[in-house]
C-alpha cells in the first residue's frame, strides 16, 4: 500500500523539478527570516537569487550540530514565535539538547510522511498500534503518535518504561503493531518469553523500529521472536523526528521521502558530494519547513544512496543501513560499534545503572572489547553463580544488539567516573599508525 | 537460630580487603568468620561481624556494595564423621549448599553454611539434636 502515490512514486525528473522549485522557496525564506542563514550566506557573497535548481544546493552552507547549539535554543528560528505550536528537544548526552521548533504546517508534514512510513509497513486504519517510544520531548512518542492518527489507526500511547505493564497491556489492548527502539523490542521480546502468556496469544503483526542504527540480525531475531515483520523508520530531531524515512515490504533500504527532505551524501572530510552510490555523510536540505528550516545539515551518519526504482513501485530514493556515525563509531574486529547502541542494552537491563565504561585495545594484532558496568545495589548477590550469571546475561544481550561479545568486567559502585558535562564512555588504545 | 552474613562486592585489585578490614577496624567492628569466592575480574567477601547493622552502614557509606543473607552455624565436635553425619541429615532433607565455609578450636568446630532454604535447614539439624550457634554466642568466641 502507497500512501501519497504522486510523491512516492514521481518521476525522478519530475522530482528533480518539484524540488527545485521547493528549494528556491525555502532559501527565499531563510534568507529573509532567519538572521543566522542570512549572515552564513552572505559571508558566502551568496543571495536567494544564486539558486536557480536544485544542483545548485552545493553553492549553500552546511549547517552543524554546534551551529545549534551556539544557537541554542531559538537561534534559527525563521518564524515569530507566536506561529510555532510545538517545541521538540534531543537527549542531549552531549550537552544542550538540540532544539527542533514546528508551526502548524511543520506538524502536518511530519504526520504526512509518518504515514508514508506506516503505509508501507502494511500498517492501516484497522491497526492498533502501541507507541512505546517516549513520549515528550523525545520526537518518537508524540511523531509516531500523530502519524498512526493521520492513517486512522487506533494509538495505544503506552511511552517507554514499565515492561510487565507494556507487555500485559499489548495483550489485553491486541496491540497489532509496535513502535519502539529495537533494543527495546528485543528485551520485550525476551521478557515475553519469559513470562507466562505464550507469543499465540499477541495480535502483533508489525514492529516500526527506529531512533537507532540496527542490524539485519537483529530484524532476524525481532521477527522470530515477535511473529512480525520488523521495518525501519528513520528521523532525527533536527529534521522533524521519525518519518524522515522509512521502508517498504521489500525490506530493501530506507525510502526518504525527498520531496521533503533532500538528501546529499558528502565526504565528511573534502565536504565535496560523493559520486551517487558511494558512502559518506548524510546531509539534509528541509525542503518545506517553516519553523526551523536547515540547510544542508550535517546528520554524521554514514550511508549510502539507491537512486534505482525500488520493486515496490516507489521512485523515492532509498537509503542503507546507517554505518555508522562519522563522529563516534568505532570499528572492533571489524564490526561497528555504536557508542549509543552499548548505551541501550545497558538502559534496558534494570540490573544494571546506567553509566558504563568502553575500552578497546589491540593485544597481539586482536581487538580487545571490554565493557565496564555496575550492578545495582539490589542486584549484588553473596552467591557467585548468580554474579556470573549477570555477567553473561548482559554479554550475551550485547552480542546478540551489536553482533560482537564483549568482554564484560563488573565493577564496584560507583566507581566509573561520572561527569556533569561530557561523559566519557569510550577509551580506545589502539595505535594504527 | 539464623545468623546475618555480609557480602561484599570487591573488585580484584590490590588494597581493597586491607581497605574493608581497617573500615571495620575504625568503626570498632570485629570479624569472627570470613571467606572470600573469587573469580578473575571480581571477588565476594563474605564475613560475620560483631555488628551487622553498624558495619552496613560504615560499609555503605563508602559506597560498598553489600547485601545481608542469613546462615546457620553448625557447632559440632571436632573428630572423624562429625560434619558427615550433619551433612547427610542436610542432603536427605533435600537441602542444597550454596557455599559454606568451617573453623576450628580445639575441641568443637564451627560449620557456616549458606543453604538454599535456610530455615528449613535450621529446623532439620535442630530437630536432629544438633547444635546451632546464635549470632551472641559466635561474637563470644
Amino acid at each position: 500500500m502507497i500512501w501519497n502515490e504522486t510523491m512516492e512514486c514521481m518521476d525522478r525528473e519530475e522530482m528533480r523539478k518539484l524540488q527545485s522549485i521547493r528549494l528556491k522557496r525555502v532559501v527565499e525564506h531563510v534568507y529573509h527570516n532567519s538572521p543566522f542563514y542570512r549572515k552564513k550566506m552572505q559571508e558566502m557573497g551568496l543571495e536567494p537569487g544564486d539558486i536557480n535548481s536544485i544542483d545548485d544546493i552545493t553553492k549553500l552552507p552546511f549547517t552543524t550540530k554546534q551551529d545549534m547549539r551556539d544557537n541554542y535554543p531559538y537561534g534559527l528560528l525563521a518564524v515569530p514565535h507566536s506561529e510555532i505550536v510545538r517545541l521538540h528537544a534531543s537527549s542531549g548526552t552531549t550537552g544542550k539538547p538540540v532544539v527542533a521548533c514546528y508551526t502548524r504546517k511543520d506538524l502536518s508534514i511530519w504526520a504526512e510522511v509518518t504515514a508514508r512510513c506506516l503505509t508501507a509497513f502494511g500498517v492501516t486504519k484497522n491497526d492498533r498500534v502501541q507507541v512505546s517510544y517516549g513520549y515528550g520531548l523525545f520526537t518518537g512518542g508524540l511523531g509516531a503518535h500523530n502519524g498512526v492518527e493521520n492513517i486512522g489507526g487506533m494509538v495505544i500511547p503506552m511511552s517507554s518504561g514499565n515492561t510487565a505493564k507494556q507487555i500485559q497491556l499489548m495483550h489485553d489492548f491486541g496491540a497489532t503493531a509496535l513502535c519502539c527502539t529495537p533494543s527495546y523490542a528485543l528485551f520485550l521480546a525476551e521478557t515475553i518469553h519469559n513470562s507466562n502468556i505464550p507469543i499465540d496469544e499477541f495480535k502483533l503483526r508489525v514492529g516500526v523500529f527506529g531512533a537507532e542504527p540496527w542490524t539485519e540480525n537483529m530484524r532476524k531475531e525481532l521477527e522470530n521472536k515477535l511473529h512480525i515483520k520488523a521495518y525501519d523508520i528513520y528521523g532525527l530531531t533536527e529534521v522533524c523526528g521519525p518519518g524522515v524515512g522509512g521502508e517498504c515490504e521489500c525490506q530493501n533500504g530506507t525510502h526518504l521521502w525527498e520531496d521533503h527532505f533532500f538528501p546529499e551524501i558528502i565526504d565528511p572530510h573534502t565536504l565535496k558530494p560523493v559520486e551517487p552510490g558511494q558512502k559518506g555523510e548524510l546531509v539534509f536540505t528541509t525542503l518545506t519547513k517553516e519553523g526551523m528550516p536547515l540547510l544542508r545539515y550535517r546528520t554524521r551518519d554514514l550511508t549510502h544512496l539507491i537512486y534505482d526504482k525500488c520493486e515496490c513501485g516507489r521512485t523515492a530514493v532509498r537509503m542503507g543501513r546507517i554505518l555508522g556515525r562519522s563522529d563516534d563509531m568505532l570499528i572492533i574486529r571489524g564490526v561497528n560499534v555504536f557508542p549509543s547502541t552499548v548505551e541501550s542494552v545497558i538502559l534496558e537491563m534494570p540490573e544494571f545503572e546506567a553509566q558504563y565504561l568502553i575500552l578497546v585495545d589491540r593485544v597481539n594484532n586482536t581487538d580487545t572489547f571490554q565493557i565496564q558496568v555496575e550492578v545495582r545495589p539490589e542486584y549484588y548477590s553473596d552467591e557467585m553463580n548468580k554474579m556470573i550469571a549477570l555477567k553473561n546475561k548482559i554479554a550475551a544481550r550485547m552480542q546478540s544488539v551489536i553482533g560482537l561479545k564483549p568482554d564484560i568486567k563488573i565493577v564496584e559502585p560507583r566507581s566509573i567516573e561520572r561527569s556533569t558535562g561530557k561523559a566519557k564512555h569510550v577509551i580506545d588504545n589502539r595505535k594504527f599508525e | 537460630m539464623l545468623i546475618k552474613q555480609l557480602s561484599i562486592f570487591l573488585e580484584n585489585k590490590k588494597g581493597r580487603f586491607t581497605e574493608v578490614a581497617k573500615i571495620l577496624g575504625d568503626a570498632g567492628i570485629n570479624m569472627t568468620a570470613f571467606t572470600v569466592s573469587e573469580n578473575s575480574d571480581f571477588g565476594i567477601l563474605r564475613l560475620i561481624v560483631s555488628d551487622t547493622d553498624k558495619a552496613i552502614k560504615v560499609l555503605r557509606d563508602k559506597l560498598y556494595a553489600v547485601s545481608v543473607a542469613d546462615v546457620v552455624c553448625l557447632h559440632c565436635p571436632n573428630q572423624p564423621g562429625a560434619l558427615g553425619a550433619a551433612m547427610d541429615i542436610i542432603t536427605k532433607a533435600g537441602i542444597f549448599i550454596e557455599y559454606m565455609y568451617a573453623f576450628s578450636m580445639g575441641d568443637a568446630a564451627n560449620v557456616i553454611l549458606r543453604p538454599d532454604n535456610v530455615e528449613k535447614c535450621a529446623e532439620v539439624l535442630t530437630a536432629n539434636k544438633l547444635q546451632l550457634l546464635a549470632e551472641s554466642d559466635l561474637y563470644k568466641l
